[in-house]
């Protein structure tokens, strides 16, 4: 019983940085209907930018934990912002209305590009973090077996949430939300209501990959370890997740995010790890077989 | 003559919208039936249904062939292109732009040349059955292209032709297919009067010379009133008048529709 | 050409560009020590923002894309000469291992082309003619490669023996991979596998007790010439095919030989390939490719269509995969990594989708371009990248491609 809840509770964690991932996938899906490749990248640079950050704020010296917290949130949000911004502009804007395979390929080679720029400019090694936020709770013990909640693994879940709700709102109540709604069922018709659709679009991916900003400074945080590849593994298994919850939904984005989370804790914790990267590949082919639509999505139906 | 194709009680609903209601008609062998109505009547999305790209929410869409009678509703796209012998031209003109005139009307014959190829074995090894299978299908080719005016553009890339030879290639194209009922959603769209009227006498001929039924989406009446047997008139996804071009010419419901009620 | 827009344009760029590159570029974790030094290296930023200002500027004296403009004189150049260019490149190649400054190290490179270039082919078949995004191609050739590995391995088997068992497993797990996912959309479909090829890997780590894990296998078996080893001492004794010959054994012989056996498979793929392309099936796959609501309204099944792209390209990733293996003479599963299946598909992006002579130039290109130097090797991928970005926008037909019809009107005369 102890384990089970210590597998959930790490599933919950790890659900919520695929939920934060996931929704940058889900929005731009929705919006110009393609999968942004690049969009685990995002990710892992959102990562970097925390850890180098940290090291920045260590070199001068801060080192009270909220302040140091804050400023890198900020900092990370800024960057990555402005590279999910920079490679809509690049490598998408002028692809649209081309074939249909051009601005998958672009992704893909948008996708190695960064991951490369990022390796060639920070080395290929492993980058470590010494722990800045410690300390938890002990929930309960039984079988000799102590289940751990950390302050961290609290935070990240009240974030990913309170992040989530957040962005209901705005997409729900302000002008944005409501051109990005505009803009996800007619592009076209959008426009001519005066909707201003390439920024409308820009929004989306800058929102996106400060999700994703958030996503790789939590990743930061708790495991302490990254290194240039882990947006690949990462944006797929968020994918997975965007998938799940019903590629589009901003809820599904979520719910996917901390299903697939829990499965693959579970998974690992009950089976094996080796294969832990397999049992999430298998959710997404089951899913696109049976259930393409996700769980909280509407069934797509063609316009000839 | 019988009926080809019998719709009976067709309803379409995309969610909270009915796109068709309740719609009921036939089109017969070997005559031109048009289907007409005011913009968003729901005219393509009877077409879509009936080559299989929508799946009805409920209705039967009955094609008589052969004495057999296949249920359209419950087939595949491709299926009903292939073996209920349904062939369609679209509303945005989609032929293999990339590729040549040529290969457009040999794809359209695919999959007689695919049987004749053994699953390609006997078209690796070159064997005669096959090059027998390849020249029959390259002269009827030839014979549409003579018929529509595009021999000698044969090798040129469908996508640089000009509007109205695409439109007319799109159905030179179904009609390699060899058919049994040719779709054409608003093949006149676009056209100059002269070219109307040479899109007149093509169906035409393809009735009188082919004997293939036409079903015709048009909002052209120089095309409708001239070639049409019959013609059914749709609004808001019900059918509101069905006869002959004269009957539906004075119908006072189909008049309402078009042009609303007089002013009193 | 309005200079001061183009200023501005460039300056609003590299101010985007100061933004990105601050932190990454600005500073360096890399020292070596305690893992939270960190240096700066502002110069990069400032080497980075002026490039990006100047590159941004020279950009917009290129001409804008037209899309149906006239393609690049390099393609109609090739397209026309066509014939003469793959004769000559066919006489160059079958000459090449007699040529004066011929090594084994150049013959072992001139072999790895051929082995990519047919690898371009084969990915061409989904990707260029049907217009299917496979993103784990590396998967297909590694059922192939260890097909080899492993019936050597457990029942002795030959290269030969290998090989065609080789193309016939690879085949079939691309056709299991397809059945259940042919339906989806483009972008799924290519996630889909991209997550295949990473799962064969893993698989391939992970089952140690079959496939000996990260270690790989070595010992490969090498090609024989009817059952006469090329080597120096034939295993179990036999004779050699030096010792058949009565002449010395020398090494570069087994390099020739490798090679030219490589060369014929090579001419065959492409010989079935152009011959495919010419039957209803490879048209079916240009029009699937071209619209696949067109297709489906002709009558042709999308789902078997696929299906036999992704068999075709797989049978040919197979055969292509013992190849790759036994010019190693080893297999490890780092070998058929994301990296791989990328470097594939910037062939066939690069050279150019559907057109045989183009991904062979792009292949030896890309092959043979990171040999110039351990500095350019370190840039190949993120080259890659950038090249297929940059073909997106300018040429997305490839850098060297036009398609030839697959028939013509006068064929109808014969």
């Amino acid at each position: 019983m102890a384990y089970f809840l210590q597998q959930l509770i790490n599933g919950l964690t790890l659900g919520a940085i695929y939920a934060l991932i996931a929704i940058g996938y889900t929005m731009v899906y929705g919006i110009i209907g393609m999968i942004n490749f690049a969009h685990g990248e995002i990710y892992m640079i959102g990562a970097f930018v925390s850890l180098i950050t940290f090291f920045v704020l260590g070199a001068v010296g801060v080192t009270w934990v909220p302040l140091a917290l804050v400023v890198v949130l900020v900092s990370a949000m800024f960057f990555t912002s402005a590279y999910g911004w920079t490679v809509e502009r690049v490598a998408y804007r002028p692809l649209r209305g081309s074939f249909r395979l051009a601005p998958l390929i672009s992704a893909i080679g948008m996708s190695i590009f960064l991951q490369n720029y990022v390796q060639l400019l920070q080395g290929a090694q492993v980058k470590s973090l010494p722990p800045v936020v410690t300390g938890g709770f002990r929930l309960m013990e039984s079988g000799g077996f102590a289940v751990q909640l950390s302050y961290l693994q609290i935070i990240i879940v009240l974030v990913t949430i309170a992040l989530m709700a957040g962005f209901s709102v705005m997409i729900a109540a302000t002008p944005l939300g409501r051109a990005q709604r505009a803009c996800e069922q007619d592009m076209t018709m959008a426009a001519l209501l005066g909707v201003d659709v390439d920024r409308t679009i820009s929004t989306t991916f800058l929102i996106g990959a400060a999700l994703a900003a958030v996503a790789g400074m939590m990743v930061t945080l708790y495991y302490g370890v990254i290194d240039f590849f882990i947006g690949f593994l990462a944006g797929m298994k968020a994918f997975t997740a965007a998938v799940l919850g019903g590629i589009g939904s901003l809820p599904g984005a979520v719910l996917g995010g901390f299903l697939i989370g829990i499965i693959e804790a579970f998974w690992s914790g009950y089976f094996s790890s080796a294969y832990k990267d397999v049992a999430v590949f298998g959710v997404l082919v089951l899913v696109l077989i049976f259930r393409p639509s996700g769980l909280l999505g509407r069934p797509e139906i063609e316009k000839v | 003559m019988s009926a080809l194709l019998q719709v009976e009680d067709l309803t379409m609903r995309f969610g909270g919208l009915l796109a068709i209601d309740r719609l009921s008609f036939a089109a017969d062998e070997e005559k031109i039936t048009a289907v007409i109505g005011p913009n968003g009547a729901g005219k393509t999305t009877v077409f879509n249904c009936l080559t299989g790209f929508y799946r009805p929410t409920s209705g039967s869409l009955a094609l008589h062939r052969e004495g057999r009678q296949l249920r359209l509703e419950r087939m595949d796209g491709w299926r009903i292109a292939r073996d209920a012998g349904i062939a369609r031209t679209f509303q945005n003109i989609r032929l293999f732009a990339g590729m040549t005139v040529l290969e457009n009307l040999v794809i359209a014959q695919h999959n007689k040349l695919m049987r004749a190829s053994g699953w390609s074995i006997a078209g690796l090894l070159g064997m005669a059955r096959y090059r027998s299978a390849e020249t029959t299908a390259l002269e009827r080719a030839a014979a549409w292209l003579d018929r529509i005016g595009l021999v000698d553009r044969a090798d040129h890339v469908a996508g640089t032709l000009p509007y109205g030879d695409q439109r007319r290639l799109e159905i030179a194209r179904a009609m390699c297919t060899e058919p049994v009922l040719l779709c054409l959603d608003e093949p006149a769209a676009g056209l100059n009067p002269h070219e109307s009227h040479e899109l007149n006498r093509l169906l035409l001929s393809i009735r009188d010379r082919d004997r293939v039924a036409i079903l015709l989406i048009e909002h052209d009446m120089n095309v409708v009133m001239g070639i049409s047997d019959r013609v059914v008139v749709l609004d808001y996804g019900k059918k509101i008048a069905d006869g002959t071009p004269n009957d539906i010419r004075v119908d006072p419901a189909v008049i309402k529709a078009y042009l609303g009620e007089p002013e009193t | 050409m309005d200079l001061g827009r183009l200023a501005k344009d460039a300056a609003l760029a590299a101010f985007v560009a100061l933004i990105l590159a601050i932190p990454l570029a600005g500073f360096d974790t890399n020292q070596p020590g305690a893992s939270a030094g960190i240096a700066t290296r502002w110069n990069w930023v400032a080497i980075a923002v002026a490039a990006v200002f100047v590159g941004r500027f020279v950009i917009g004296f290129l001409p804008r894309r037209r899309p149906g403009g006239r393609p690049p004189v390099v393609s109609l150049f090739l397209a026309k000469h066509q014939n003469i260019l793959g004769w000559i490149g066919l006489g160059i190649a079958v000459v090449w291992p007699f040529l004066p400054f011929a090594s084994q190290y150049l013959l072992d490179l001139a072999t790895a082309v051929l082995i990519y270039i047919m690898l371009g082919w084969g990915l061409n078949v989904v990707v260029g003619l049907a217009g299917l995004l496979n993103l784990g191609y590396a998967a297909f050739y590694a059922v192939g490669a260890y097909t080899l590995a492993l019936t050597a391995s457990y029942w002795n088997f030959g290269f030969w023996e290998a090989l065609p068992l080789a193309g016939l497993m690879s085949a079939i797990v691309g056709i299991l991979l397809a059945l259940p996912v042919l339906r989806l959309r483009g972008d799924y479909l290519a996630i889909v596998t991209l997550g295949f090829g990473e799962i064969i890997r893993i698989i391939l780590i992970n089952w140690q007790s079959f496939t000996y894990g990260p270690n790989g296998i070595n010992g490969l078996p090498r090609p024989t010439f009817f059952g006469l080893p090329l080597a120096a001492r034939a295993p179990g004794g036999g004779e050699t095919f030096t010792q058949f010959l009565g002449i010395d054994y020398n090494q570069a012989q087994r390099y020739i030989y490798l090679y030219f056996v490589t060369l014929v498979l090579a001419l065959l793929v492409n010989l079935f390939i152009l011959r495919l392309r010419r039957l209803p099936v490879g048209r079916a796959w240009e029009a699937l490719r071209e619209d696949e609501i067109a297709s489906r309204a002709l009558g042709i099944n999308p789902v078997s269509v696929k299906l036999s792209a992704f068999a075709v390209g797989a049978l040919l990733a197979g055969f292509a995969g013992v190849f790759f293996a036994t010019r190693q003479g080893f297999v490890s599963p780092e070998s058929f990594n994301f990296q791989e299946s990328a470097t594939v598909l910037a062939i066939v992006v690069l050279g150019g989708m559907g057109s045989q002579l183009g991904i062979a130039l792009a292949a030896i290109i890309l092959v043979t371009l990171p040999e110039f130097g351990r500095d350019f090797a370190q840039f190949r991928m993120l080259l890659f990248g950038a090249a297929m970005v940059g073909i997106m926008i300018w040429r997305p037909r490839g850098l060297f491609s036009i398609r030839t019809p697959s028939i013509r009107l006068r064929d109808a005369k014969r």
